[in-house]
């Protein structure tokens, strides 16, 4: 459709919005996401029957936690549109961006730049 | 009904007479005459007043307590003791208490649960159930010995009542043979959940009859008179176990509000009017919940006041 | 199996906000069919402590961990060379693991990540409901094969009560009740004679209420 939108966007594709996982959105954040989307097909329309119910709980306790943690629920949304919905698609995009501008730079991509950001994590195997 | 008592609901039932019981429910306070007030409001209609204990998980002032106070009052109390919040050792000590007093008559009850009252929160007990509590007063008065295996001497003469709900589930069938089952237990006496609707009373009885069962266990009907249609649609709808007809709704709804009351009233006469013959049974429990004033009148407009003097006893 | 969930985030927090050094170490068995402390829920957990402290301007390692069973010493020495380099443990296995745990490396602070709630079964994912509460001395071979200490909530033997409605507990509508179920499985046995014998009080000292309990099995101990 050669719709323009923001260019602050970095898409992941995956075959289903079932496949997002909750440390997918987690570890976004993690890498200093300021805002993680999740567009999946509309309810009822999902071609793996329920991916993306499965997908809508997982942002729904993902904002729970961004919630308690000090991030804010709001840097992480779930939207469902058809895949032939380009101008819906903009109208997302342009949505969540502007909703992220307000809530500013996550705070953790401050601490990444800071060089004050948490050591990897290891991994205790048994 | 096997074991004779000095009970005196004991000997007007035994006399072949209706008997007529009530309930008085304790003050949430330390004001004992709270109590005194009720009873002396109905003494000359009933046989034997209850009191309720901590009823729908409430904390109130301590049947036992209150039943020593009817009794000083010269009148028969009913002691009602649930299962919820006394283990055995409790609940045969306060038995014992009872006793020494000369209260003669028990209701064994299980008990509401406690997220009814004003303490969800607290642990509940259920040591026992109803039934196991009817045979451990038997117990007690037939042998004189304690659950825990000792013996002594002073037998507490307890006439030995229950709870029946024929409404209540999985049958009306089954509530006839749990009744029976607290007959095997030890259960003389049992008053029942309010009723409303009477084809359902009926049938019970007639089932309890068939069986025999009310040779073994005098039968009580509870009734209790509606206030006002809030009160009937209330018992409808959020009281589990209850079974309030349509009509009986409807009945009081059709009624200006301020002659709620008096239609109420007047239900509970016909009920009693209606049931009096009723094969099987030995007696009414009116329940007039925070409305002993109702009773003289109810008791009075069905044909069963004076109530019988029964020499001795008590 | 023992069903638990998670502990509100917030509360484990609170427990761990002025550490710098922290294990959290799920268990493979009972929480992890239960979704609430396997190495999936710790992965969840500790990246959003990572998270919090990281907002919070905190440098904090979080690292992670999965035991085989934490109520067995064999799978919790496994931690033994790392416990040290902890300032505390986050145990997402059941009450008895967390304790465990503990008891093994009694030196380190040790939080529940999640809160125990009963031995139960898996209806559906997600949904567990209880039915057995140990009582010690089992009874099931007299109801049908419905315990009524579990399943009634007065727990009563000679059941059901008078608040008994249309198959549910006065309690809640959506908890069954205990004796109708009893009643209804005795009836497909034919056994409903069982239904119309008094039971006894029962002996509770083989439940909780005679102590905490223990079972020596000399035919497994040499």
């Amino acid at each position: 459709m050669r719709l323009q939108y923001s260019p602050n966007l970095r898409i992941i594709e995956v075959p289903c919005t079932g496949k997002v996982d909750i440390l997918h959105l987690l570890q976004a954040f993690e890498n200093g996401a300021d805002g993680v989307l999740v567009a999946g097909c509309k309810e009822g329309d999902c071609h793996y029957m329920v991916g993306n119910l499965h997908a809508k709980t997982r942002v729904k306790r993902a904002k729970e936690i961004l919630d308690t943690v000090g991030l804010g629920a709001e840097r992480v949304a779930m939207y469902n549109l058809s895949s032939g919905e380009g101008g819906r698609f903009v109208e997302i995009v342009t949505e969540m961006t502007n909703k992220i501008l307000e809530l500013g730079p996550s705070p953790i991509r401050g601490a990444m730049e800071k060089g004050k950001m948490i050591r990897e994590a290891e991994e205790v195997t048994t | 009904m096997s074991t004779t008592t000095p009970s005196k609901l004991q000997q007007i039932i035994a006399s072949g007479q209706m008997a007529v019981t009530s309930e008085v429910g304790p003050p949430q306070s330390a004001d004992g005459e709270v109590i005194d007030s009720k009873a002396k409001i109905i003494k000359d209609y009933v046989d034997a007043i209850n009191v309720t204990d901590n009823q729908t998980s409430v904390c109130r002032m301590c049947s036992l307590v209150c039943c020593i106070r009817i009794k000083l009052l010269g009148l028969e109390p009913i002691l009602q003791m649930t299962t919820r919040d006394r283990n055995r050792i409790a609940l045969q000590s306060d038995i014992l208490g009872a006793a020494s007093f000369g209260i003669h008559n028990l209701l064994c009850l299980t008990g509401d649960h406690q997220h009814f009252g004003d303490h969800a929160t607290c642990a509940n007990v259920f040591d026992l159930d109803s039934s196991q509590l009817a045979m451990t007063v038997r117990m007690m008065r037939d042998e004189g010995r304690l659950l825990g295996g000792s013996k002594f001497e002073v037998r507490p003469q307890m006439f030995i009542g229950a709870a029946v709900n024929p409404f209540a589930g999985p049958n009306v069938f089954m509530r006839v043979i749990r009744m029976g089952k607290k007959a095997a237990a030890g259960v003389q006496f049992v008053q029942t959940q309010c009723i409303y609707n009477l084809d359902k009373f009926k049938e019970f009885m007639k089932i309890a009859v068939d069986r025999g069962l009310t040779e073994k266990v005098a039968v009580l009907a509870g009734i209790t008179p509606l206030k006002n249609v809030g009160m009937a649609k209330y018992m409808q709808k959020r009281v589990p176990g209850m079974d309030v007809p349509d009509e009986v709704v409807k009945r009081l709804a059709g009624v200006p509000k301020e002659k709620q009351a008096e239609e109420g009233i007047n239900l509970a006469v016909e009920q009693i009017e209606e049931l009096k013959g009723l094969p099987g049974l030995r007696g009414f429990h009116v329940m007039a919940i925070e409305w002993e004033e109702k009773v003289p009148e109810i008791v009075e407009r069905t044909g069963l006041y004076p109530r019988p003097q029964m020499g001795g006893g008590g | 199996m023992i069903k638990a969930k998670p502990k509100p985030l917030e509360e484990i927090i609170d427990n761990v906000k002025d550490l710098n050094k922290l294990l959290i170490a799920g268990c493979d068995g009972c929480v992890t069919v239960c979704e609430a402390g396997g190495l999936k829920e710790v992965k969840i957990l500790a990246a959003a402590l990572r998270l919090y402290f990281t907002q919070a301007g905190k440098q904090v390692q979080v690292d992670e961990a999965s035991l085989t069973r934490q109520c067995e010493k064999e799978y919790l020495a496994q931690l033994s060379d790392r416990m040290e380099g902890y300032d505390a443990a986050v145990s997402l296995a059941c009450g008895v693991g967390a304790q465990y745990l503990a008891e093994m490396y009694n030196h380190k602070p040790v939080f529940p990540g999640v809160d125990t709630c009963f031995l139960g079964v898996n209806e559906e994912r997600g949904l567990y409901s209880e039915r057995c509460q140990a009582c010690g001395r089992c009874i099931l071979a007299e109801t049908g094969g419905i315990c009524p200490i579990t399943r009634c909530s007065k727990r009563m033997l000679n059941g059901p009560c008078g608040g008994s409605d249309k198959g549910k507990c006065e309690i809640n509508p959506d908890i069954p009740c205990g004796w109708e179920l009893i009643y209804e499985r005795l009836k497909t046995l034919g056994q409903l004679d069982r239904f119309e014998r008094p039971v006894e009080p029962k002996d509770w000292t083989t439940s909780r209420d005679g102590g905490p309990r223990k079972i020596v099995r000399e035919d497994l101990r040499i």
